[in-house]
């Protein structure tokens, strides 16, 4: 009786495990396997034929797979970097330092970490179409170069340093700046992990306004890279289109198996998804 | 500027003197630091909100040379149009299956992994997944599961001896569908947020209520865990229901909005960035911005109290 009590939790959890994983331990299988085993649907997890190399080269020889993993790394660090380098002192001045208006630009944070980057989607692309800078790199960072939930989320952090040592700092002849940067920010390292990897995991996976200012498949990000995939294929080769899914999941993927804690910690410390 | 000077010309009181001074200083460092947040800002959020409201009320086409006002006409065409209102309730219909199922069943696998001890690591692994994983390249991997005659869950049902169930291409079956999937991916999300409320309920009140005389695991569940988890409860149905309203990438992938199953960003993104109605864009926009915003007030009051981890 207390052996089934204890194992009933498991077993529930195992059939629901496999549910979630199935699409994974599918896409792999599908990927390494020839096109005549896609066709008589089989769950055995050795393909008879390895077609690994045959299903990943078409993938990347098809359309330039590498290069959007390649838009992908450098959309992603693009707004990372800027993000950080734009919040972090704005969250400092919040916190830490008294200047009129500090008040308002509060207020004016919180409000807009209610509002999505759909609802402002359209007159950002008719500024940026205006401008004439669709198709570039800077149309697909410039919306994000502004995270407001990491001014929001440094200034919490940042609040709880000590206001001694900046005093002690200041008196030393530290620069503000270095205050800022490296003593303060040096306080919240775990909050920049967890930024961090926030960002990186959105960005990487959004497709929204990559499809809106970008058409030209060489600027693609893994995601609109997918869908152009996706369309080219139109289902003939499962294998490479499953060996593409399979090329554009796993960084995040195998970060999150790294990194298990402060991936956990960076995707739930808000449903801002 | 003179703040410099004025110090060093009243060696008398350099109290009042410095510490004056350096209010200046740190009003001065505070705005340049908060300066370039300022300008994005406005750049990002205030000016596009602006120009939003302006279009609204427009017939603005991008790329015409006339624009014209119009007051409110761009909504009412929006409540007569056959096509909005038939993606505000798929949207609806598309919330209503993901909101219970997503919250609950995570709340059940949160429940079920929380009383576990050394396999607890592996569960939280393998229910979230999805949720790190790139949901464009996830949603063609479910298209091939679900394809009627190559896919696994077709073959699946047919050896139970089930008729095969053509998920992609029967129109009543494609928001459920989709759901199903956006029930797969947001599972793990909520099951991490109710696990931070699980463990931070206090052992004592277990203690208590099991004292007062709640005996099984239901009574105790009831009394104790129900009530303290509330907070947590609104939150994930909150975040759940704003990620719901703002299903995209599924309908991107699977459907494209064929056979009537267009979602309101859906019918948005069409009419905004590939009919170039801008005007009338506008003003479907800030209807799914009412939308969001109604849910993600609530949201953010509790996320001001308390970032989640």
């Amino acid at each position: 009786m207390t052996a089934l009590r204890k194992l009933t939790p498991h077993a529930v959890l195992a059939l629901g495990a496999i549910v979630m994983l199935f699409p994974f331990y599918w896409m792999v299988l599908t990927s390494i396997r020839s096109p005549a085993e896609v066709f008589d649907v089989s769950f055995w997890p050795i393909p008879k034929s390895f077609d690994a190399v045959e299903n990943y080269s078409q993938a990347a020889g098809q359309v330039p797979m590498a290069r959007f993993m390649l838009n992908g790394v450098i959309v992603c660090l693009g707004i990372l970097v800027m993000q950080v380098l734009t919040a972090v002192p704005a969250a400092y001045a919040l916190a830490k330092l008294r200047f009129p208006g500090r008040r308002l630009l509060l207020s004016l944070v919180i409000a807009a970490l209610c509002v999505p980057i759909q609802a402002l989607a359209l007159p950002l692309f008719v500024g940026l179409a205006k401008a004439d800078l669709l198709n570039t790199y800077f149309a697909m960072m410039a919306p994000f170069f502004l995270s407001v939930f990491a001014i929001f989320l440094f200034h919490q952090s940042f609040r709880s340093y000590p206001n001694e040592i900046i005093e002690a700092a200041r008196l030393d002849g530290f620069s503000e700046l270095e205050i800022c940067w490296r003593l303060v920010l040096r306080g919240s390292l775990p909050s920049l992990a967890a930024f961090t990897v926030f960002s990186l995991v959105a960005h990487w996976n959004d497709l929204y306004w990559p499809m809106i200012v970008v058409s030209d498949t060489n600027l693609a990000p893994p995601p609109l890279g997918m869908l152009f995939f996706a369309d080219v294929e139109t289902g003939a080769n499962y294998g490479a289109l499953m060996a593409g899914a399979t090329l554009i999941t796993a960084p995040m993927l195998v970060c999150f198996l790294l990194v298990r804690r402060h991936f956990i910690a960076g995707i739930t410390m808000t449903g801002v998804k | 500027m003179t703040a410099v000077p004025t110090n060093m010309t009243l060696p008398v009181k350099p109290g009042v003197a410095s510490s004056n001074s350096r209010d200046r200083r740190m009003m001065r460092n505070g705005l340049m630091f908060s300066a370039p947040a300022v300008f994005l800002l406005l750049a990002i959020y205030i000016l596009p909100m602006l120009l939003l409201a302006v279009f609204s009320v427009t017939d603005y086409q991008l790329g015409a040379l006339s624009i014209r006002f119009i007051g409110l006409e761009n909504f009412i065409k929006a409540f007569h149009d056959a096509v909005f209102l038939r993606a505000l309730s798929n949207t609806v219909l598309y919330a209503a299956l993901v909101i219970p199922f997503g919250v609950f069943l995570a709340l059940g696998v949160a429940l079920l992994v929380h009383g576990t001890k050394r396999s607890r690591a592996f569960w939280e692994v393998a229910y979230f997944l999805p949720v790190t994983a790139t949901l464009v390249a996830m949603a063609t991997v479910w298209q091939f599961l679900l394809h009627p005659s190559l896919g696994p869950v077709n073959a699946a049902i047919k050896w139970l001896g089930f008729e095969p169930v053509s998920f992609l291409s029967n129109p009543s079956l494609l928001i459920p569908t989709m759901a199903l999937i956006g029930i797969w991916q947001v599972l793990g999300f909520n099951m991490v947020l109710f696990l931070a409320g699980l463990t931070a309920i206090s052992k004592d009140l277990y203690e208590a209520a099991r004292l007062d005389g709640a005996k099984s695991s239901l009574d105790r569940f009831l009394t104790v865990t129900w009530p303290m988890l509330g907070p947590t409860t609104m939150f994930v149905i909150v975040t759940t229901s704003i990620s719901a309203f703002k299903v995209f990438e599924t309908v991107a992938v699977l459907t494209k909005g064929r056979s009537g199953s267009e979602t309101l960003l859906f019918a948005l993104y069409l009419e905004g960035f590939e009919y170039s109605n801008t005007g009338y864009a506008a003003a479907l926009t800030l209807i799914f911005l009412a939308i969001v915003l109604v849910l993600s007030i609530g949201q953010t009051l509790h996320l001001d109290r308390k970032v989640h981890y």
